[in-house]
């Protein structure tokens, strides 16, 4: 692999960052209110800037809401089974799952967090997989490289940087490669989040930053993390547009995070979309939500779910009946099962894998440690 | 690979070279051997780095080779993690020892853990390069020895060369090793100079590619102490900056009529268990020596190491020199705190020669 010439830095001559900053700060300025293309109604919403994805990619969103809602359903019935040790859901926030994995290419990057099961499973990886880590059976259950998914993050923001690194690499070997990061709101408090867009801004790479708002880091409501207008006004303190967008609206966040992908495909460098969404459910089934918010606070953001505007409004156009969203349910349902038979099977974890991953070649300690095991495991078989 | 090892050279192909020129030569021996291999950090571009690690390569290599980043430690580290899992081999500096504390979370919780947590799928391939240590007279928060952090952490390897030879010879094969190298380099000793066969050192790289079978060459450096004086009388255990104290004293000790055998331990992890415990079997007592403050320390688990493997080859506890338990002192008081010859002297002294 040669590494072909060239600067990497975004003022550079082959940067396409604007060289003159005449307005270059009215184009990184979020729109005024979140960008909405299907209202809560199900009516479209026109928008200057963003035109309505087409009826197939719309459909085929709703098919990955019917299927991601089914399995969050799922996982958390498997962790009152006790099939699974824990479940961050995304239960509200289907459309920005379905909508980070849709807008990628087949070569692009996925860095998700704990929260985005439902992202992965949309980018293709196995379901079952994906749940190893939140079964307890190892750390990350899947192959990054068989679908370009980083493993789940869960120390918050770090990952913003490795897709940073990935991008720049990319970028480096001539790689027409997008990498789209995840993170929460509370993540934007993070040192990580500073670095990460501000090494993506000045090494002008194809990064989209694309924080779900859901409201709550655990207990913390956004205005004890932010004070900031919104989050997307973070994006112009490093010098890259910001975008806010309904994160109930599959159709606008296909829209605006295909937009940035595009933008960023294109040399345009990187980007930060916030979508405002609801964690409908506490953070996982340790938490107890009614200790710091309301069941009427809960209540308002029913009516906005992402499943129901988007069936409204293919339904009023033709394009859904009961038929097609039963025959989506009966493939959710498939999946569902799926999930079930596999995690209710007992895999027993190889314990000598202990000692397998932590180099490429066991230490001359490790090798020590691992025969103790394995004596006290053929100890144990007598 | 090793000093000791190499065969005589001819003359002519014998060069003084300080620790920081074979460093330097090092990095541009293996950017030009391998065109993923990419440079970064503070000060690292034009500048070559505070300490001139870095001189030239910009210039050679080009700006995407070896670059400047915004002044950000765990932005650098979570970059090179990124870059590592996408084909690069990053090599980056940390400025000094006490700046790379912003990267800690990057380092303990990704660079170490990736490879166990996907199960082998994904290497980080990549060298943290960390200026570290005391002797130079810096002010606060430039002379700490925080390899202890490190080498507590699993799936990290913990180089510290002593030699000029062995930082050239570490240094390329921490670039050619399939996990994430955490190479600390003496900044005391950056102005040693030493009379090198540069040739030979760089034959080994020449036509193989150390590593790719993922195992280490039977002569790699990674993982294997040396003997850097040998004796007979009692053991002298040390690495980085505090080898060539230790040779001063056994020096010293010559003179006084005692025999004292110096390891250089090199490879803090991998731990070379077996060439410690060879010589201090050899000499039954033995007396480690580090910078670092002592309490829970790699100094600690050596001792506790070697008390376990050779409690019978052994006339007398293992005793430790190390730094005090303190922040690393101002300027006009590290000599206090420092090991040296005569505070090595005094706990050789101290090994139950006789019984009491």
């Amino acid at each position: 692999m040669t590494i072909p010439t060239g600067n990497t830095r975004a003022g550079s001559a082959e940067g396409t960052r604007p060289e003159d900053n005449e307005d270059r700060t009215a184009t990184m300025l979020p729109s005024a209110e979140p960008v909405q293309l299907i209202d809560a109604d199900g009516t479209h919403r026109h928008s200057d800037k963003y035109p309505l994805p087409d009826g197939d990619a719309l459909k085929a969103a709703f098919e990955g809401l019917v299927s991601g809602r089914r399995i969050n359903d799922q996982a958390n019935a498997l962790v009152r089974q006790g099939r699974l040790a824990v479940y961050p859901s995304s239960h509200g926030q289907e459309a920005c799952q379905v909508a980070a994995a849709a807008v990628l290419a087949e070569g692009d990057w996925l860095f998700p967090t704990y929260r985005d099961t439902v992202a992965v499973v949309h980018r293709g990886v196995d379901p079952l997989q994906v749940l190893t880590l939140l079964k307890g059976d190892w750390h990350a259950g899947y192959d990054p490289y068989e679908h370009n998914v980083a493993p789940q993050a869960t120390p918050l923001a770090t990952q913003l940087l490795h897709a940073v690194g990935v991008a720049h690499a990319a970028k480096l070997r001539g790689e027409n490669t997008v990498v789209l990061a995840m993170c929460g709101d509370g993540a934007t408090s993070e040192g990580d989040f500073h670095e990460a867009l501000n090494f993506a801004a000045v090494f002008h790479v194809p990064v989209v930053f694309f924080v779900q708002n859901n409201e709550y880091a655990i207990s913390v409501p956004l205005k004890n993390q932010s004070v900031a207008p919104s989050l997307a006004h973070k994006a112009i303190g490093y010098g890259m547009p910001g975008e806010r967008v309904d994160g109930n609206d599959a159709a606008a966040l296909l829209a605006v995070l295909g937009a940035a992908v595009e933008r960023a495909r294109e040399g345009g460098g990187p980007a930060l979309v916030e979508a405002h969404t609801y964690r409908m459910q506490a953070h996982t089934n340790a938490d107890d939500a009614t200790r710091y918010r309301s069941d009427d606070d809960v209540a308002k953001w029913v009516p906005r779910d992402p499943l129901t505007r988007l069936r409204t409004y293919l339904t009023s156009l033709g394009m859904l009946d009961d038929e097609a969203e039963d025959a989506m349910k009966a493939a959710a349902e498939t999946v569902a099962a799926r999930i079930r038979e596999g995690l209710n099977t007992d895999v027993v974890p190889e314990p000598m894998d202990l000692f397998n991953y932590v180099y490429d070649s066991r230490t001359p300690q490790l090798s020590e440690q691992a025969a103790l095991l394995a004596d006290e495991l053929s100890r144990a078989q007598d | 690979m090793t000093v000791t090892a190499q065969a005589p050279a001819p003359e002519d192909t014998r060069v003084s070279l300080t620790f920081a020129k074979a460093l330097n030569t090092a990095l541009a021996d293996e950017m030009a051997a391998d065109s993923t291999v990419v440079m970064f950090g503070e000060d690292v571009g034009p500048l070559g780095g505070v300490f001139r690690i870095t001189d030239g390569l910009t210039e050679r290599f080009g700006e995407e080779r070896c670059f400047d980043t915004p002044l950000a430690e765990s932005g650098i580290m979570g970059m090179a993690v990124g870059m590592a899992m996408n084909g690069i081999r990053p090599v980056v500096e940390m400025q000094f020892d006490a700046f790379a504390y912003p990267a800690f979370e990057q380092v303990v919780s990704h660079v170490a853990k990736m490879s166990n947590r996907t199960r082998g799928k994904v290497k980080l391939p990549l060298v943290i390069r960390i200026p570290y240590a005391g002797g130079i007279g810096g002010v606060e928060h430039h002379c700490d020895s925080s390899e202890s952090y490190y080498a507590h952490t699993p799936g990290l390897t913990v180089l510290a060369p002593a030699t000029v030879a062995d930082a050239y010879t570490m240094l390329r094969e921490a670039i050619r090793f399939p996990d994430p190298v955490v190479f600390l380099e003496p900044k005391k000793l950056y102005w040693t100079k030493e009379d090198v066969d540069l040739a030979a050192l760089r034959a080994p790289f020449e036509d193989s590619a150390p590593f790719e079978d993922s195992a280490p060459e039977a002569e790699a450096a990674i993982g294997r102490a040396v003997v850097a004086r040998e004796g007979t009388d009692a053991t002298l255990i040390a690495y980085g900056p505090s080898v060539s104290t230790a040779l001063s004293a056994a020096e010293a000790a010559a003179a006084e009529g005692r025999s004292l055998e110096v390891i250089d331990v090199r490879s803090i992890v991998p731990f070379d268990d077996e060439t410690v415990c060879a010589s201090v079997r050899k000499t039954g007592r033995a007396v480690v020596i580090s910078e670092a403050p002592g309490f829970a320390s790699v100094a600690s688990e050596i001792v506790a190491r070697v008390q376990e493997r050779c409690f019978h080859s052994l006339g007398a506890p293992v005793l430790r020199v190390t730094g005090f338990d303190i922040p690393y002192p101002a300027p006009k008081l590290e000599h206090f705190f420092l090991p040296g010859v005569d505070r090595i002297l005094d706990t050789v002294d101290e090994l139950q020669w006789e019984d009491k």
